[in-house]
């Protein structure tokens, strides 16, 4: 797995903005959470197992997931994590900020480079 | 989610957790073969990809913990397991630890019960005690340190100050109760007004004494301590109004004051009017002992410089009588020392406290450094085990936890079972304590104390795991170095600590050990002291008052006497009788004055003072005070009131320079008495204590004055009759005693009875009860400290046993392999000694004021205690240094 800086140096809450992103669309486990990332970023955002499950299990402490038993694509026994209510809440919240963060970013630049 | 669903639902959290990375692996394994890898090959790289799975899982895991505390919980189950593995180690630790914290905590909960915590009145920081002294004054003593006040003191003080709320002035008394059961004496305290303004405590029941019971026309009434209320009218609410007859004479009782209520340190059964009269009172008569509450915002200084001014109103405004000089006292540099109140309540106590709270911590820092000792060779064993952890990645910090978690559990352990010992230890100490130790009903464990012990408890554990902690909590680099120990020799590095500790504790046991023996040879010293009487216990003590009520005239009141000597003398096993209006040590101080000596000049204006004791025929004999000269007083010249009198053997000699030359000689009080003619010389009496210096004493008959009108006699109506016999202390004996002063007269009680071994005892009490203190710690440190030695003389030896067996095979000889092992302990003793003898004569000055007859650098128990030290130290080393000798070079080398 690739290591390169640009790839893990995702500022605080990226991951779990991502996790509940994809999440809402449909509920899945954690190896196609990490596929669907990857997939949709076109290879440029990676997800670490190594972070990846510590913070499934932060949030499902916080509440913003559930985890249900289910089956894989492959048929074997898995978790399937889905969004709760309080999770969805907590992603409108934080997109929301995200974007204000985001449209703040551009201005910036926009201002250094003219 | 609370935290009961968190730990139930936290099983489940943990299965999802370990399904899901399963599937996860799995599902990657699949891709990779599907790309084309062969199985065994795509498994690593699955997991290479994934990392560290059980790290994951624990990372994943702490977001449900208290990942602090459940690691700590962690070891501690571990040191636990291990601990229970052991109970040997534990179970030593543990009450090594009990015993050195128990007696920290009681001795804390003394110190905290009697110094720290403030006296129990209202705003006790307000309190004074109106302490005077008088360097100028000749004579006794005590009048230079403490000069008390007299009745027009205290107007002048009550009257002008500026700097206190209230003034008061007291002393203690005596006083029969009749009409209630038996005739009884109790303790009384004679209280002017403003004392209870003063102190400020509320009466239980009625009210406080007020102006009027004060008017010296009247008979003003009384109160009760809670006590007497409690022992004699047992806690009657409807006391109050009642009458009660003291000195036969009878008075109401205004009120009873609340249950632990003391006049500063004394514990009275009732409290009187003084009933001072202003119109009748003179510059003289120093014997009250005042307090004052300070006005708010006033301070110790300021009230200092208020009072001095004070002094000179008073010498202006009041006379000793026509044609004196009322400024005749400037000559006795009269100076406030005012202090605050809790420092007379405490009293000297508080030197002996610090003393013994600092010998104990002391003895605490031994038993420490023994602990440490044992976790450092547990810590040794167990070397391999924690090289191999931190090769597998355990932090420094990590291991040093888990043994900082072993000694503070051990730390907790002992501290809990320490407060059981302070829990004893409390009941032992007061018990034993000095009879003087004030507050003593106060003392108590209290929250205070637990914290102390609790404290104590951790930072003990912290100290004595710190150094297992540094040494074996070991960097990355050195864990090579620990697997290769097996077979090699200890390394220096490795004793050093061990070492280093033995020197700590050989240098504490020595300066507990020459505090103790200086105590030690105090107490001898003071028992070598004649103290002017003989075999005190066989010297049975009591006192007898009798009222003007009861007996008005005074050569009745002596013939009384007389005939009680009488009775006295008859019951079988007496020996001999006497009385005098004061024992030695009893505290009491029947009068002292100057005297003129006939052909001396006058020297009035600046005569030193001499103690006055009144005795009767057969006293000194009773007593055991040798006569140096002369003889005895006789029943004869007492009734005939022959003007004679007897002088204490230094009184003599300063007068007319030996015993023998005093006989014969002439001296009187005042001018308009009669000469008094010295008929004999006796011994001087150590009256303040064995390790006062005896006062100048003159001894008057005990009837004195004109024997033309019986009115102008006088009896000493107080006094102590002493009784010589082998069967003093009895209870049978005293019962005698009580029947036969009743046979003579059934109004008189008998009070203060007890052997002089108990008033003798009482006045060595502050010493025995230090002595007693440092013997025992001295003694601990002593065990202590050689079972060090010998536990690191005996470990060396056993971690040193295949050099020793390569040294024996290559023609070492035994007794050359031993003294190289006492050779090894006596140097740590004789570091351990250097060190201890510096920190010894620097710390025992500060026990200066509780030695007697020594100095503090006293050069046989500077020399006697290192040398026993050194003794024990040998001995010590030599047992287990013996075993060398047992130690088979063949066994050694085929280990190699």
């Amino acid at each position: 797995m690739a290591r390169n800086s640009e790839q893990r140096d995702l500022f605080p809450g990226a991951l779990e903005i991502m996790i509940l992103q994809t999440l809402r669309v449909k509920p899945m486990h954690g190896y196609a959470l990490v596929k669907h990332i990857k997939q949709v970023s076109d290879d440029l955002l990676q997800v670490e197992e190594g972070s990846l499950y510590p913070a499934l299990q932060r949030m499902l402490k916080e509440g913003l997931l559930e985890a249900d038993a289910g089956v894989s694509a492959k048929g074997r026994p898995t978790r399937i994590y889905r969004l709760t209510e309080e999770g969805h809440r907590h992603l409108e919240r934080e997109v929301v900020s995200f974007e204000r963060m985001f449209a703040g970013f551009n201005r910036v630049l926009a201002a250094a480079k003219a | 989610m609370s935290w009961f669903n968190r730990i139930f639902f936290r099983k489940r959290r943990y299965d999802d957790l370990s399904v899901s990375i399963q599937e996860h692996l799995d599902e990657r394994i699949d891709e990779l073969v599907t790309e084309g890898l062969p199985r065994s090959e795509a498994e690593r790289t699955a997991r290479r990809e994934f990392g560290n799975v059980t790290l994951m899982r624990e990372r994943s895991r702490e977001v449900w913990q208290w990942e602090k505390l459940e690691s700590l919980l962690a070891d501690l189950k571990h040191v636990c397991r291990r601990l229970v593995r052991s109970p040997g180690f534990a179970i030593t630790v543990v009450l090594t630890l009990a015993i050195g914290i128990g007696a920290n905590t009681a001795v804390f909960s003394v110190l905290n019960s009697v110094l720290l915590r403030p006296l129990p009145y209202p705003e006790p920081e307000q309190l004074v005690s109106l302490h005077l002294n008088a360097p100028g004054a000749p004579g006794l003593a005590e009048f230079r340190s403490e000069l008390r006040l007299s009745a027009s003191m205290y107007f002048t003080f009550a009257t002008h100050n500026h700097v206190f709320q209230s003034v008061g002035v007291w002393g203690p008394g005596t006083a029969s109760i009749t009409g209630l059961a038996q005739p009884e004496q109790v303790n009384t305290a004679e209280i002017s007004g403003g004392m209870l303004e003063t102190l400020d405590v509320p009466a239980l029941r009625g009210q406080w004494l007020t102006g009027a019971d004060q008017d010296a026309h009247g008979l003003g009434r009384v109160m009760l301590s809670y006590g007497y209320w409690q022992r004699r009218f047992g806690g009657d609410p409807g006391v109050v109004g009642r009458n009660i007859i003291v000195n036969s004479q009878t008075r109401a009782i205004a009120g009873v004051m609340p249950r632990g209520f003391k006049i500063v340190n004394y514990d009275f059964d009732l409290l009187v009017p003084i009933a001072l009269d202003p119109t009748n009172e003179r510059l003289a008569g120093f014997s009250y002992r005042g307090i004052a509450r300070l006005r708010p915002g006033v301070n110790l200084s300021q009230a200092n410089a208020d009072s001095a001014r004070l002094l000179n109103v008073w010498m202006d405004s009041w006379t000793n009588g026509p044609g004196s000089d009322p400024h005749w006292y400037l000559r006795w540099k009269i100076a406030p020392a005012l202090e605050p109140l809790k420092n007379v309540v405490v009293g000297s106590v508080q030197t002996i406290l610090w003393v013994v709270m600092a010998t104990i911590g002391v003895v605490m820092l031994i038993a420490c450094t023994n602990v440490a000792n044992l976790m450092l060779v547990r810590a040794d064993a167990r070397r391999q085990e924690l090289a191999v952890r931190s090769a597998l990645g355990a932090g420094r910090w990590r291991i040093a936890r888990e043994l900082l978690v072993e000694s503070v559990t051990l730390g907790l352990l002992g501290g809990a079972a320490g407060v059981a010992v302070a829990f004893g230890g409390l009941r032992l100490l007061t018990a034993i304590g000095p009879g003087d130790l004030p507050r003593l009903s106060e003392i108590s464990l209290d929250g205070r104390s637990i914290v102390f012990t609790l404290v104590l408890s951790v930072l003990s554990g912290l100290l004595f795991g710190a150094i297992p902690a540094l040494r074996y909590a070991p960097s990355r680099q050195r864990v090579a170095l620990l697997g290769a120990a097996r077979t090699t020799s200890a390394s220096r590095d490795r004793q050093r600590g061990r070492n280093l500790l033995v020197v700590a504790q050989v240098a504490m046991a020595l300066v507990l050990l020459i505090g103790a023996v200086l105590m030690i040879r105090t107490f001898l010293a003071m028992r070598n002291i004649d103290p002017g009487f003989s075999d005190p216990r066989s010297l049975q003590v009591m006192r007898l008052s009798t009222p003007e009520t009861v007996v008005r005239d005074s050569t009745t009141v002596v013939r009384m006497q007389n005939s009680i000597v009488d009775k006295l003398a008859a019951i079988p096993g007496v020996l001999s009788v006497g009385f005098a209006a004061s024992v030695p040590m009893s505290g009491t101080e029947p009068s002292w004055d100057m005297i003129m000596a006939e052909g001396k000049p006058d020297v009035s204006d600046n005569a030193p003072m001499r103690l006055f004791n009144y005795v009767s025929p057969g006293y000194f004999r009773t007593a055991g005070t040798r006569f140096a000269a002369g003889r005895d007083f006789t029943w004869a010249e007492i009734y005939q009131v022959r003007p004679i009198g007897i002088l204490s053997e230094s009184l003599a000699r300063e007068l007319w320079g030996s015993p023998q030359a005093a006989i014969g000689q002439h001296f009187h009080e005042f001018a308009s008495q009669p000469w008094f003619e010295v008929v004999g010389v006796v011994e001087d009496v150590r009256e303040n204590g064995v390790d006062q210096v005896s006062p100048a004493t003159v001894y008057w008959p005990s009837l004195m004055g004109d024997p033309s009108t019986p009115e102008k006699l006088g009896a000493w109506r107080t006094v102590y009759f002493a009784i010589r016999s082998n069967r003093a202390g009895t209870q049978a004996f005293i019962n005698e005693m009580q029947q036969a002063v009743w046979s003579v007269n059934a109004n008189l009680p008998v009070a203060d009875v007890s052997t002089m071994q108990d008033i003798y005892g009482d006045s060595m009490a502050r010493t025995s009860f230090t002595l007693v203190m440092l013997a025992i710690a001295g003694s601990m440190a002593l065990a202590l400290g050689i079972l060090g030695i010998y536990g690191v003389i005996s470990y060396a030896v056993s971690q040193r046993r295949r050099e020793i067996g390569i040294r024996m095979a290559l023609g070492a000889k035994k007794s050359g392999l031993v003294w190289m092992f006492v050779r090894s302990a006596l140097v740590l003793t004789a570091v351990g000694t250097a060190v201890g003898l510096g920190a010894a004569a620097g710390l025992m000055r500060l026990m200066r004021t509780l030695l007697f007859g020594i100095s503090p650098l006293d050069p046989v128990t500077f020399l006697a205690v290192p040398v026993l030290l050194v003794a024990a130290a040998a001995l010590a080393s030599y047992l287990p240094a013996r075993r060398t000798a047992a130690v088979n070079p063949v066994e050694s080398l085929r280990a190699e």
